[in-house]
């Protein structure tokens, strides 16, 4: 019996061992396009509301982490792929997301997502609505009446929205906010869409362990405070 | 970048225009373009090694030979470029960590593929989870080397065997009836004489490689048109320095010039190269060249 216990405790050891092993350098991959969850800032270097979370994330879990930007398209595949370890790109936990990879604990409360159009007068249920691939919100327009137009990036939906391209764009509002608030000729409508289930990061299906480890720190975040403090310094929708 | 930089927003016109420019966000697109002309410098090459070993296979007396030629050059010429850099880049990435998987960890008893992720052991990751970013980077731009060098060898390899069989068959008669093996026909009369029939089409690959360098972003390499999108777009003051409207057609016009600038000198030089290649050849601008000489 004693035995038996020191195999258990030498293989959780030896487990463990083989998970600090594997993971001495986590990946965190991210779009550096989605201001404020993450976006490159005049260094070049990766910063926003994702950034610091991150940061404080690996240093709660005692991981080493190294920042590397993705485009949207592909961000899921190469995860799977092993080309990095963790999604950290504002992506909402979904049933669909959920089959192919693994999500942390939600790090934000879900976000309404809103349109962004030039007039308070669009025709949201029959004209041309603007969203990013691959989004919820490009399922949720797909879903309504609306004819969706489909951009690679954030930056491009909206530049749609002012070349009259298209009628509206929908995206998460905390996103949208700060270009409604710096640019006099687009307004945010007061129709909102209340889609997504927050936040969360992004796991390989088989990194259990990391996905443990990550979704603990966020919980420690959450009951000291400190993750409302970030949402609040960023504009990332409700607290805690 | 200078001394004046310090508070951006008081500034205006062409010093707030020139800390702008130097930003270190900046300085990763001025880098970028170097990394265009590296991967085409490097590329180039390769390619053309790619399809020269390809053509030579197409033309090969040895039946397995030519069958492998010819099916590489009619397998890759007919995928979509895309599809090949979204499929093919990971596929070959995987196809690397499972021969270094079999080798390194013989004892792994766990299957590679779980569901949907793609699993090997972290001493056969390519490059190993825990190098440096730059190791990252630098293996992603040797993928992109690799992938790019295999399509365009493939078209080099069609233009290539084109030009082999342009050749006059009577050059090779002559070469045979002085005695000259298969061998020798190959490498001192037939592959001189091809260039000139392969450089129009050889260069036409050129100029749509120049052009073909965005797609690198497909495989995580940052170039310069990803750079001018990030860049151009419109930002606001939360969150930069500097923030501005949309500006990427300014951007994507610099691009533009850039390019033309480009072309143009590739242009000029295959006019000098084209000129060195005619001389002294039995085609028509070989000809007109000695009657100008004499």
């Amino acid at each position: 019996m004693k035995n038996l216990y020191l195999t258990t405790a030498a293989l959780a050891v030896a487990g463990s061992m083989a998970f600090a092993d594997a993971h001495s350098v986590v990946r965190l991959g991210t779009e550096g396009a989605y201001p404020p969850y993450n976006f490159l800032n005049d260094d070049g270097e990766v910063d926003g509301f994702e950034r610091e979370v991150g940061d404080e994330l690996c240093a709660r879990a005692e991981l080493t982490c190294e920042w590397v930007t993705n485009e949207w398209d592909s961000i899921i595949p190469n995860l799977v792929s092993g080309n990095y370890d963790v999604i950290i790109a504002g992506m909402s936990i979904t049933d669909e997301r959920d089959e192919v990879i693994d999500f942390s604990e939600a790090y934000t409360q879900p976000d309404p997502s809103a349109y962004l159009a030039l007039s308070a007068d669009v025709d949201l249920a029959g004209g041309v609505v603007a969203a990013q691939t691959g989004t919820i919100q490009a399922a949720f327009v797909a879903s309504t009446g609306a004819t969706l137009l489909e951009f690679a990036t954030p930056d491009e939906t909206v530049a749609a929205v002012k070349a009259g391209e298209a009628d509206a764009v929908l995206a998460d509002k905390s996103f949208l906010q700060p270009i409604a608030d710096s640019d006099g000729e687009v307004m945010l409508l007061d129709q909102e869409e209340l889609i997504g289930g927050g936040v969360g990061l992004g796991v390989r299906e088989s990194d259990g362990e990391l996905r443990d480890a990550l979704s603990a720190a966020i919980a420690s975040m959450k009951a000291d405070g400190s993750l409302n403090v970030l949402i609040e310094k960023w504009g990332v929708g409700a607290t805690f | 970048m200078f001394s004046f930089c310090t508070d951006p927003a008081s500034l205006e016109g062409v010093k707030w225009l020139s800390c702008y420019l130097t930003t270190v966000k900046h300085m990763s697109m001025y880098y970028a373009v170097g990394t265009v002309l590296l991967l085409l410098s490097i590329t180039a090459p390769t390619a053309l090694a790619f399809g020269f070993a390809g053509a030579s296979a197409a033309r090969s007396q040895i039946a397995p030979l030519r069958w492998i030629g010819k099916t590489y050059i009619a397998l890759v010429r007919g995928i979509p470029d895309i599809a090949f850099f979204l499929f093919f880049v990971i596929a070959l990435d995987q196809a690397f960590e499972y021969i270094r998987h079999r080798i390194k960890c013989p004892d792994w008893e766990e299957p590679v593929r779980q569901g949907n992720d793609f699993i090997v052991c972290t001493a056969a990751k390519l490059p190993l989870g825990n190098a440096p970013q730059w190791v990252h980077e630098t293996y992603g731009f040797m993928l992109a080397v690799l992938t790019f060098a295999i399509v365009f060898g493939a078209f080099a390899a069609n233009v290539l065997f084109g030009a082999m069989r342009a050749v006059p068959k009577g050059q090779l008669e002559t070469a045979e009836a002085y005695g000259m093996s298969r061998r020798q026909t190959f490498w001192r009369v037939l592959v001189p004489q091809m260039w000139v029939f392969a450089l129009p089409g050889l260069s036409n690959l050129w100029m749509v490689l120049i052009k073909a360098t965005p797609l690198l972003f497909l495989l995580g390499v940052e170039d310069i048109v990803y750079w001018a999108r990030e860049l151009g777009g419109a930002k606001q003051p939360q969150f930069t320095e500097y923030p501005h409207p949309d500006w990427r057609m300014w951007y994507f016009a610099a691009l533009l010039v850039f390019y033309l600038c480009f072309t143009k000198v590739s242009e000029f030089a295959l006019d000098r190269i084209m000129a060195k290649l005619t001389h002294g050849q039995a085609t028509a601008a070989g000809e007109a060249q000695r009657k100008a000489a004499a």
